[in-house]
């Protein structure tokens, strides 16, 4: 090692290059946080105010007066939240199967999830709309939720899988030779120690399926529309009030960002693991 | 079965066939569940390739067999949509890795505010696609936008640029965005990959007298080999996929210069209600993307075996 590096030093060949990096990473989404901050009169004559005095919520006023975005807001929870439940619920007990049991055809089926997953949405999407048409299931929220579960269900089987992995095996063999069934096993030792996992995966799913644009756009209308279809909406019709766009901007975010800042360190693990590994 | 093994003596014939069962049960929610919404629409949709469909005339539908892919090799914009995915691949992921090994070395480092520093890093990965649009649709806006300004007042450049509206620019401008969002998932697999190279190595490395270049060169590269070669595969197609960003960020235009092959499969579609043709796109694009995922699923098969 080169010794023990000075604080001066530290900070010039450390902090200051992490710092860039930090400012390159959440810069433009400081930018836009601070013009939605900025009237829309002080916008349009001065620019972006950097200084919290000229700062006022007047754009997230106007967003919430003049456009539908709360219920927009309300139709992104429902979908998501239903495209959680979905996922989880079919994805813990095909986890579990993957994790505990050997048979025949695990490898195929698991690597079957796996290429689901890389399927790309516009192969999927177009066959969807037709399907969901002949079902009249367009522009409801099930449309939403069955379509997002193409993107959920994969992923959380293989996040989920590798939660329970980690969970020893001997605990479910114990709770047996205590008269449990497997089921049982399943329900009373392996979930709640697999809560934690099961958490993050579902905090994973909310946040991709609040996040989705392209099935929200095809598949949804005028009585289902997410905030990220409402967003690109709004770019449509107020083109150049980037003060009221930023603050449509900052809020349909802000869900998905707190949620995965509560969650990062453990969603981090998970996702992180298998590419590790692999 | 090391699982019934635990339990010889009351496993019973009749158990042991249902334990046999069991993990065919337990799959046959998701199973049934991606067969209808993943696999019978990808059926449908080959088939839909080989009619000639366009949605507002359903009656008109006709069979064609493969005369949708004749049409698509003839089709001057299906050639140039595969050469910008060719770019668009090609720039974005080295990209993103390059930028994302760079974030992970220096957050690698000991610094107090590291855990911090690490989170914020990730947020662009946790924000909706056309959130990430519109921010640099305002930043890359011709008349207001921020870069526009910060390079006019260091001359780099002498008069706004239109960014996303030069058919010259706009591919690249895109990129750029697209490497923002994506090279956080890099530093972080990249970063889980530097956590696993034992100290001891950087150690012995030191003492053979190895310069920290070469250190990196012999220690570290081939310590986070496997997490690249893993980590770029899955960007590939992952970015290939991806385009809710272009969609609302130009739209494919001006002209062609952002359209990308699925974005072209996915406008035709939309635009024209031609989904017979929309669908050969699709799938055409689909078998194009299958060799680099026959390559990850290759990678990533072993995984599966434990």
């Amino acid at each position: 090692m080169m010794g023990k590096p000075t604080m001066m030093r530290r900070i010039l060949t450390t902090d200051l290059p992490a710092l860039g990096i930090v400012l390159l990473a959440v810069g433009p989404f400081l930018w836009m946080l601070m013009t939605s901050f900025t009237p829309q009169d002080r916008l349009a004559a001065l620019g972006v105010a950097i200084s919290p005095a000229n700062w006022s919520l007047e754009n997230y006023l106007r967003l919430v007066s003049r456009t539908s975005f709360l219920g927009n807001m309300g139709h992104s929870l429902i979908v998501a939240a239903g495209t959680t439940v979905l996922g989880l619920f079919v994805s813990v007990t095909a986890a579990y199967a993957f994790s505990r049991f050997r048979f025949a055809g695990r490898r195929v089926l698991m690597m079957q999830f796996l290429l689901v997953n890389m399927f790309p949405v516009v192969l999927l999407i177009l066959p969807l709309f037709i399907m969901m048409r002949r079902l009249g299931l367009l522009d409801t929220h099930a449309a939403l939720i069955i379509a997002n579960a193409t993107v959920a269900i994969p992923f959380s089987i293989w996040m989920l899988t590798s939660y329970i992995n980690a969970i020893p095996r001997s605990l479910d063999e114990a709770a047996m030779t205590d008269g449990c069934s497997r089921l049982q096993a399943l329900r009373r030792v392996i979930l709640p120690l697999a809560m934690p996992g099961i958490i993050s995966t579902g905090i994973y799913i909310f946040i991709t399926a609040w996040n989705e644009y392209l099935y929200a756009l095809t598949l949804g209308g005028r009585n289902v529309r997410t905030v990220t279809v409402a967003i690109q909406t709004l770019i449509g019709e107020y083109q150049i009030e980037w003060g009221l766009l930023s603050a449509g901007g900052v809020v349909g975010a802000l869900p998905a960002t707190i949620l995965f800042l509560i969650a990062q360190r453990r969603l981090i693990g998970g996702l992180t693991q298998g590419a590790v590994k692999g | 079965m090391s699982v019934s093994a635990a339990l010889p003596d009351h496993a019973a014939p009749a158990r042991r066939w249902r334990n046999r069962l069991l993990p065919y049960g337990l799959l046959t929610p998701a199973v049934l569940v991606t067969v209808v919404i993943v696999f019978l629409p990808m059926i449908e949709a080959v088939v839909t390739s080989l009619y000639e469909f366009v949605l507002f005339r359903p009656n008109a539908a006709r069979f064609v067999g493969l005369g949708n892919y004749f049409k698509l090799v003839e089709d001057p914009v299906f050639w140039i949509t595969l050469k910008h995915t060719a770019i668009w691949i090609g720039l974005t992921v080295p990209l993103q890795m390059g930028l994302g090994l760079i974030a992970a070395l220096i957050l690698n480092r000991q610094f107090p505010w590291r855990g911090i520093a690490r989170a914020l890093v990730i947020i662009p990965w946790a924000l909706p696609s056309v959130v990430i649009a519109l921010m640099w649709r305002w930043i890359y806006d011709a008349n207001t936008g921020v870069l526009n300004e910060i390079l006019l007042r260091l001359s780099i450049i002498q008069s706004a640029v239109p960014w996303l509206a030069d058919p010259d620019r706009a591919l690249y401008a895109v990129v750029v965005t697209l490497t923002w969002q994506g090279f956080p998932f890099f530093a972080v697999m990249i970063l889980a990959g530097l956590q696993g190279i034992p100290k001891s190595r950087y150690e012995a490395a030191s003492i053979d007298g190895a310069s920290a270049w070469r250190q990196f060169r012999h220690v570290t590269l081939p310590g986070i080999a496997g997490v690249l070669a893993t980590a770029g595969l899955l960007r590939i197609i992952w970015v290939a996929n991806s385009i809710d960003v272009i969609f609302v960020m130009t739209g494919g235009g001006p002209g062609y210069a952002t359209q990308t092959l699925p974005l072209y499969a996915f406008v035709k579609a939309r635009q024209n209600l031609d989904f017979g043709y929309g669908t050969t796109i699709a799938v055409m694009f689909t078998l194009l993307l299958s060799v680099v995922v026959a390559f990850y699923i290759a990678r990533t098969s072993n995984e599966a075996e434990r």
